[in-house]
């Protein structure tokens, strides 16, 4: 397998992993995906028996659930180099949780390990495996990124973003406060416990606006409709896009909760 | 003390509706937190030493029986007693008999947790022992008959002015009769009490940070130097302690200090670090006749060789607490016992019951910030996770969420109905939405749409539109 940091002169064969919320509430997040992988020279294939990593049952408690889930990505991704998903969430799901899943089971855990280790979230597999940085891409507005807890602290992405943002043309990158603090989403806790969660997402809000930045983007799916969702139920027009849509060249088209303009 | 855990969602609301919880525990944000950023970044060892500790503790977990057993055996070499409690109830029977041997009238007490955890000072005082808590936080809650909110800040709750008049209300008896507003003052005011305390306590009780095993010591860590009065003065000293506190030797034991007050307060090293090595010798000039330590066990020891033994390297550093944003949302009398925060959500349904305190564990958006600011590595999160599927398992998660979750899953285990639900799925939110792309409320849904919209799909899923997208490529 060639889970390296080497440029290979051959292509690489690279399987999307969608993710739930992406194919069921923002296709164009997979499309500007596959549009920055292929321009950093990978051949796309999207397996068709693909639901969800299963996340919702494994932090449910449903672990036999999620077992089965679970199985289903581990089959439909099997003969690719590189597993690649939208979201620090989905793929910290398959990469770091799935050998906790299956630490009893000595026979799924070959595949599991094997899984894990080629298995990225999509900006930093970009950098650090593809060397990847957008080329003619330019943006003339202000954006803050938002990290999404599993993108930073599973899947240790944090430069990534800031670099390749850093390279469209035109786009001014603003900090804001407390960046390292969750949003609020949680999964199914921003349903169970939406009080909590409202306080949460407002904090971010909060310190988002202070940037009075035009574009927020950040690289999971459940963060950007949690933010987007409360930033318009404030009627606040700051625009909400995935990192990926930024970078595809895509932004200046609608944000998330904004309709068709 | 009542457990209150299983209100734990309405608690939550009344916090978040109250101006002064939400005033004091925001401080834990840009107090503790920032001052344990500073202090990691000046020690560039920081996360080995994270790394030792999280190994050392395991090693002692794996030797719990051997270290006690030394542990004791060394107390005894030093003229001490040993009392082994596994239940609360024997550990308060063991207490209070030591202090009726004393003739005890009066007992100090420096901070301690496992005291809280077994309301010792609700049995003394039933028993007319009057306790007096002599750390500064703790003090004012037990005049204002509360329980701490922060395990080492235990008065993060109460307000300057609120503390003001506490102790108008409880001090005029000794003649302060003046209001006092400025802090010093309050210290000032609180400290000239508790002198006259120290002095005439019987008893002296502590906690214990450690329990050394080679030298038979107990220590305590303390910013007021109270602790250090309390043990020392009374006639009697008492630590409590619990079975995990037990550290092979005083090499272990620092490595242990170099973490602690950098992870909880942001301090190289807290004022006082303490260590008590038996009753006073023939030669010492001071220190108390009688030295007992209480070693409670409590539910703990069931924690051995499960999924949740991580717990057990705990140092009570209050680490995790400072930085979630689920404690600085609904502050630490929402979790409805003695620790709160992400250790709360962690320990406290092996310590009152899953059934109780079933919503804390699940009360979290595991975004992982406990477990990457904890000393000893605790994996915080995985914890509550297992508490989840016990919880799913007895199935004490209520039924909408479990049938909800079953539901899902059905449809997430079989990809073709799958894709036909999230093609109805999509359109049909898409339309509910019109034009604006989102919606405002939707039945089923109102944990989301209580606090924001809903963003709309933008139309037919991604796999159906990569499907046509590659026929129409074949063709």
């Amino acid at each position: 397998m060639s889970a390296d940091t080497e440029t290979s002169q051959e292509a690489r064969n690279v399987a999307l992993f969608v993710t739930c919320l992406v194919d069921l509430n923002r296709p164009s997040v997979a499309f500007a995906a596959i549009k920055l992988l292929e321009q950093a020279g990978c051949t796309i294939m999207v397996p068709e028996a693909q639901t969800c990593c299963g996340q919702i049952a494994y932090n449910s408690g449903d672990r036999e659930s999620t077992k089965v889930i679970a199985t289903q990505v581990i089959r439909a991704f099997k003969d690719f180099d590189y597993v690649v998903a939208p979201s620090g969430s989905c793929a910290g799901m398959i990469k770091h949780h799935y050998p906790e899943l299956f630490k009893d089971d000595p026979t799924m855990m070959v595949e599991v390990e094997e899984l894990s280790n080629r298995t990225f979230e999509l900006v930093s597999f970009l950098t650090d495996i593809c060397g990847f940085s957008p080329d003619g891409v330019s943006l003339d507005k202000s954006l803050t990124y938002h990290d999404s807890c599993s993108s930073l602290r599973e899947m240790k992405v944090k430069d990534q973003p800031r670099q390749l943002l850093g390279a469209v043309d035109g786009l001014e990158i603003r900090e804001a406060a407390d960046r390292e603090v969750c949003c609020g989403f949680g999964g199914t806790f921003c349903l169970k416990y939406s009080e909590i969660s409202g306080e949460m997402v407002d904090n971010k809000v909060n310190n988002l606006l202070a940037t009075k930045a035009d574009i927020l983007a950040a690289g999971d799916m459940g963060c950007l409709m949690n933010i987007a969702g409360r930033l318009k139920r404030r009627g606040e027009d700051m625009k909400v896009l995935h990192v990926a849509e930024v970078l595809a060249g895509m932004g200046d088209g609608p944000g998330l909760a904004e309709g068709e303009n | 003390m009542q457990v209150t855990s299983r209100h734990f969602k309405k608690e939550a609301h009344d916090a978040l509706q109250d101006a002064k919880v939400q005033e004091a525990f925001s401080k834990v944000k840009t107090g503790f937190s920032v001052a344990r950023a500073e202090r990691v970044s000046e020690l560039p060892e920081f996360e080995d030493l994270r790394d030792s500790a999280r190994d050392l503790k395991n090693h002692i977990i794996e030797h719990l029986d051997f270290y006690l057993e030394y542990f004791e055996d060394q107390v005894l070499l030093q003229g001490g007693q040993v009392h082994w409690c596994s239940t609360y109830a024997e550990a308060r029977e063991a207490i209070l008999k030591i202090c009726r041997d004393a003739d005890a009238k009066t007992v100090t007490k420096g901070k301690s947790m496992i005291t809280e955890e077994m309301a010792l000072n609700d049995f003394l005082a039933a028993n007319d022992i009057e306790p007096i808590e002599t750390d500064l936080g703790e003090y004012i809650i037990q005049l204002a008959e509360e329980y701490p909110s922060h395990i080492i800040a235990p008065a993060l709750h109460k307000t300057k002015d609120q503390v003001t008049e506490l102790f108008h209300e409880h001090h005029q008896k000794y003649g302060l009769n003046e209001r006092q507003t400025d802090p010093q003052a309050l210290v000032n005011e609180a400290r000239s009490v508790l002198r006259e305390k120290y002095v005439a306590a019987d008893v002296g009780i502590t906690g214990a940070n450690f329990m050394i095993a080679e030298t038979g010591s107990t220590v305590i860590v303390t910013n007021e130097g109270n602790g250090d009065l309390t043990q020392s003065l009374p006639k009697t000293h008492i630590a409590v302690s619990s079975v995990e506190k037990v550290v092979p030797t005083l090499e272990d034991a620092s490595t242990f200090l170099r973490l602690l007050a950098r992870s909880a307060t942001g301090q190289e090293m807290s004022v006082y670090t303490t260590f008590s090595t038996g009753p006073r010798r023939r030669d010492d000039i001071d220190g108390p006749a009688a030295f007992h330590v209480v070693i409670v066990d409590s539910g703990r020891t069931e924690l051995l060789g499960t999924d949740k033994q991580d717990l057990l390297r705990c140092l009570k550093c209050g680490a995790c607490m400072n930085h979630c944003p689920v404690y600085q949302a609904v502050g630490g009398h929402t979790y409805g016992w003695v620790y709160p925060g992400p250790i709360g959500a962690a320990l406290n349904p092996q310590m009152v019951g899953l059934e109780e305190a079933r919503h804390l564990p699940n009360a979290t958006s595991f975004c992982g910030r406990c477990e990457e600011v904890c000393p000893v590595r605790i994996p915080l999160p995985k914890i509550m996770r297992h508490w989840r599927e016990e919880a799913f398992e007895k199935q004490i998660a209520p039924k909408p969420e479990r049938w909800g979750v079953g539901l899902w899953a059905f449809f997430a285990k079989r990809p073709a109905l799958y894709r036909l639900a999230t093609r109805v799925g999509a359109m049909t939110l898409k339309a509910l939405a019109g034009k604006k792309g989102r919606l405002s409320k939707l039945p089923l849904a109102t944990g989301w749409t209580s606090v924001r919209d809903l963003p709309a799909p933008q139309g037919s899923t991604f796999m159906d539109q990569w499907k046509k997208q590659q026929k129409r490529g074949q063709n």
